[in-house]
């Protein structure tokens, strides 16, 4: 198990070393002076001096990648141009929001999309199925942001129930907490929760055909034993994967819930960084975003070990 | 015959001997497709005695499978519908009882085995789960006392080393093997009735043998009574103490083994036998039996012939055959068949 | 060493018909899956007056979606204005429906480009193995950044035009198309009528073409809807965290992010451009699930 785990983290070296390169060219694949670009429109030549000094561009490509891979070893990912603070501490203070914003959106989602996914495989054809999956697909279609909007307007301004916006530390506050994760975490749960119900679905359409699941009702158990402790461990696998790769839908929508509810988090930090192309600023957030993204999933194909037993690292 | 009951921790339920245990009447199960009404059982009777083992022979798609599906009512529904018929097992009519009812005597008092042990058994969960599963369920055992009973049948069935494969993973027994653990798993709460759908077709010839030897075994240990389902006469004349032909979703002959593997009455079961290829026991090795000599296909289910559903297959037919579906009749004391020309078919030379 | 009469009667055996024509048969499969499938009409026929009202808008007598009046500005729905004004006091009604444009072009340019470059990626990496591990590589990368962040990336970088939306949609794409590309591929290298065309001395080119990319089509348009439908909303958060479509032009994600402000006094800025989108993304994900169900074999069975 170890050495399996170890063979895994050594695999994904390359891959994060060619994201590194990605994200490093990013600068440097933009048909103009990068310079130019992050200075902006009103910027002078003594300005556009500055930052091409700064950010070393005056220095040979493979002299400058070198320079800020070096850097990179070294958790340093680099100077914000807007604020002149180093990217790795931006970064850090604003992990926390983020964060558990993440979490509490995952644990929702998961909580109830496997139940809806497990139902409506139940109910295959019914009523049921046809509510439970059209909700799904309306999930895929509407943008995080009207969503967002909506609860607020019904959920804060007419209801009255949760603050506008904005977000208050777990450590500061638990109801504080509460009462301001609770909009955010379901607007950017529902893509997250469409994707999984289907996910579920599909996958338990097909294990309820297998012959096991025909030997545990013949044994005379509850269709609720049946679909909970025979097909749905055997479906664990495939749901739990797409768990992993939807992530990646959590992470952008991540960006756009942020901005609508105000909350100071990584997210609010890359809209502000484009604003200002601060260009280190977002360097730094997507290879802190993709490290965690190729991390997690990682982990959650270890995770497989749990559900079946024929896995062996 | 009472005697062997009270091997399990189960409530003796006597049945006094020659008393059919179960008793299946006209029973009808029909498809509803979109290309029209299966008609896949087709007012099929038959009756089971304690300890007694029916074999249900025919070619695959004669309705055997969906007959031992309806018994249990694990056919889906819909599609399928029972458009008429009762299942009586103790004189409870299985069609009329409640989905509650009914899962109460699934897995209890009758139980199924099924044709692959490598996809009947759940890979996600132990041995020992699923051995225990239905005891706990349906004799509230606790897990404790389930486990103990799991280790018995594990014995029964002749599994060395009972303690160790409760933990394991189906993965990790060999095909004989979970088909043992099938077979133990479905006598965990000593059932009266035991269907076993095909239960040697998945399986190596020489396997096939070790798995029948220990069905005969626990009829005789349990009198149990079993429904022998398959589609290899070799298989029933070894085994069975009666045999039920089917085609086309009904019953075409039914006798005692021997007097049917004697006098058979029906050319479709003529047919089965003559295609069993006489061979050494060498030669039985490489090439077991198969059924493919009676020429034609079973007729489409859901479009039968007004006549014989036999008559396009037929070596004797007659154009009167076409006519009118023969009736189910006795040819000799205790031999019935569905055949026009039954008294006019040669002698058997078997 | 092939006999070559029997090569050539195999060449000729293992010949399908051209791909075209296949294609052609495939459609009329269409018609058929649709009469068959309500749903996917629904959404087809939700898809069609969707582009009729955006492509059709300017012939429609509509204000023109650019002219300001400030003294109309923030207003309500009336009979004039249907779905009130915007803080120029620019009419709602025909900016949603002009919107409809570019976020319908946004959608099917990504699709189309995601997928014919994905496909010729995937064909030879499914081919070759050499072009193959490096080229995989390459993708799993792209993969691990997540598609809205590098998308984002790029328009902040490369600058706010609709081409550059366009195309910093489709790069994050490519990968997921280059992989269902190669599966296909990895599978039908080992087949038959494949094995037979090599050993027959087919060239490589031939097979990859005639043989081998017709059976990449279904399960690439199923893949191009809802690459599309994608490429609709992620259009919108573009333009909503500002690195989209250049401000001036109405998109739904424009108007959207223009609402952003105003959204206590008019929420009908973000709300009929988001009905819209919603409803025109949920019309591409039914077409798309309906051309899955009808393509997949086993669905098929189920039925």
């Amino acid at each position: 198990m170890l050495a399996y785990v170890i063979r895994r983290l050594i695999a994904t070296i390359p891959i994060m070393a060619l994201v590194a390169i990605f994200v490093f060219l990013l600068l440097h694949l933009s048909p103009g002076d990068p310079a130019v670009i992050i200075a902006g429109d009103f910027a002078t030549e003594a300005q556009i001096q500055e930052i091409r000094q700064q950010l070393g561009l005056n220095d040979p490509l493979h002299v400058q990648f070198w320079n800020w891979l070096m850097n990179l070893f070294r958790g340093d990912l680099g100077t914000s141009i807007y604020s002149g603070l180093p990217v790795s501490r931006l970064i850090l203070q604003r992990v926390e929001p983020t964060l558990m914003l993440t979490l509490c959106t995952m644990v929702i989602a998961v909580t109830i999309a496997i139940p809806l996914g497990v139902v409506a495989a139940w109910k295959v054809g019914t009523w049921v199925d046809r509510v439970v999956m059209t909700v799904a697909v309306l999930g895929f279609s509407l943008p995080v942001f009207v969503l967002g909007y909506a609860l607020i307007l019904g959920g804060s301004v007419w209801l009255g129930w949760f603050p506008v916006q904005g977000y208050t530390s777990i450590f500061t506050s638990f109801t504080g907490f509460l009462a301001h994760i609770t909009l955010p975490a379901l607007t950017l749960g529902l893509v997250y929760m469409a994707l999984i119900a289907r996910m579920t679905r599909a996958t338990m359409l097909e294990v309820m055909n297998e012959d096991y699941v025909r030997t545990a009702y013949a044994k005379g158990l509850s269709t609720r034993t049946v679909l909970v402790k025979h097909a749905l461990k055997n479906a664990m696998v495939p749901i739990s994967t797409t768990i992993g790769l939807g992530l990646a839908l959590l992470i952008g929508g991540v960006v756009v819930t942020e901005s609508v509810f105000a909350i100071p988090g990584l997210g609010r930090l890359t809209v502000d960084a484009v604003l200002r192309t601060d260009y280190p600023v977002i360097q730094g957030v997507i290879l802190v975003f993709s490290l965690t993204y190729v991390m997690l999933n990682l982990l959650i194909d270890l995770s497989y070990v749990l559900f079946d037993p024929r896995i062996r690292y | 015959m009472t005697e062997a009951m009270t091997l399990s921790a189960a409530p003796p339920r006597p049945v006094p001997a020659g008393e059919p245990v179960l008793e299946v009447e006209d029973l009808r199960t029909y498809f509803d497709t979109r290309d029209g009404v299966v008609k896949a059982v087709d007012g099929l009777s038959f009756s089971l005695k304690p300890g007694e083992i029916l074999g249900v022979v025919g070619e695959s798609g004669c309705g055997k499978s969906i007959t031992s599906l309806s018994i249990m009512q694990l056919v889906p529904r819909p599609p399928a519908r029972f458009a008429s018929g009762a299942i009586r097992f103790r004189g409870r009519d299985l069609l009329k009882l409640g989905h509650e009812e009914m899962r109460r005597i699934r897995g209890n008092e009758i139980s199924m085995i099924f044709q692959d042990p490598m996809s009947s058994l759940n890979p996600v969960l132990t041995v020992g789960d699923q051995l225990t599963e239905a005891v706990i369920l349906h004799q509230k055992l606790g897990k404790r006392a389930a486990r103990d009973r799991a280790r018995e049948m594990l014995d029964l069935v002749h599994i060395p080393e009972p303690e160790r494969r409760l933990e394991e993973y189906p993965h990790q027994l060999s095909g004989g093997m979970r088909q043992r653990v099938m077979i133990a798993m479905a006598l965990g709460c000593d059932p009266s009735v035991l269907i076993a759908d095909e239960p040697t077709t998945a399986l190596d010839v020489t396997i096939q043998a070790q798995i029948l030897a220990l069905m005969e075994e626990i009829r005789d240990k349990l009198k149990t009574a079993i429904i022998l389902i398959t589609h290899d006469l070799g298989v029933v004349a070894e085994m069975a103490d009666r045999v039920l032909v089917m085609y086309a979703g009904r019953k075409v002959e039914e006798a005692d083994v021997v007097e049917l593997f004697e006098r058979p009455q029906h050319p479709y079961t003529r047919g089965l036998m003559a295609s069993i290829p006489r061979l050494t026991a060498a030669e039985m090795e490489t090439a077991p039996p198969r059924l493919s000599e009676i020429p034609g296909i079973v007729p489409s289910l859901n479009a039968l012939p007004p006549g014989c559903t036999f008559a396009d297959r037929c070596p004797h037919v007659q154009d009167h055959c076409r006519r009118g579906y023969p009736p189910l009749e006795p040819k000799r004391p205790g031999h019935v068949a569905a055949c026009w020309e039954s008294h006019r078919l040669p002698e058997w030379q078997p | 060493m092939v006999d070559r009469t029997t090569a050539a009667a195999t060449e000729t055996k293992i010949q399908d018909p051209p791909w075209h024509r296949r294609l052609v048969e495939s459609l009329g499969d269409l018609r058929e899956a649709l009469r068959r499938n309500p749903t996917m009409l629904f959404g087809l026929v939700v898809l069609g007056v969707m582009a009729v009202a955006a492509f059709g808008a300017p012939y429609f007598g509509l204000p023109d979606p650019m002219r300001q009046a400030p003294i109309e500005r923030l207003r309500d729905p009336s009979a004039e204005n249907w779905f009130g004004t915007d803080m120029y006091g620019r009419d709602l009604f025909s900016r949603v429906l002009h919107g409809g444009q570019i976020s319908l072009m946004v959608g099917l340019s990504v699709a189309f480009l995601a997928t014919v470059i994905g496909l010729a990626i995937g064909l030879v990496a499914g081919f070759n193995r050499r072009v193959d591990a490096i080229v995989m590589r390459f993708m799993d990368a792209l993969m691990s950044i997540p598609a809205i962040l590098l998308a984002i990336a790029l328009v902040a970088l490369w600058g706010s035009s609709v081409p550059n939306v366009i195309l910093a949609l489709t790069i994050p794409e490519v990968p997921r198309v280059v992989r269902l590309v190669r599966s296909v591929v990895l599978m039908l290298r080992d087949q038959v009528f494949v094995q037979a065309a090599i050993a027959c001395g087919t060239s490589t080119a031939r097979i990859l073409v005639r043989h081998i990319m017709p059976n990449t089509i279904p399960p690439l348009i199923v893949q191009a809807t809802y690459i599309c439908a994608q490429a609709v909303i992620f259009e919108a958060y573009l333009s909503f965290v500002g690195a989209g479509t250049p401000p001036e032009v109405p998109s739904w994600g424009n108007i959207m992010a223009e609402g952003r402000r105003f959204f206590f006094q008019n929420f009908g800025m973000i709300l009929y451009p988001g009905v819209f989108l919603a409803i025109t993304v949920f019309a591409i994900n039914t077409f798309g699930d309906g051309l899955r169900d009808s393509l997949d074999p086993r669905m098929q069975r189920r039925v």
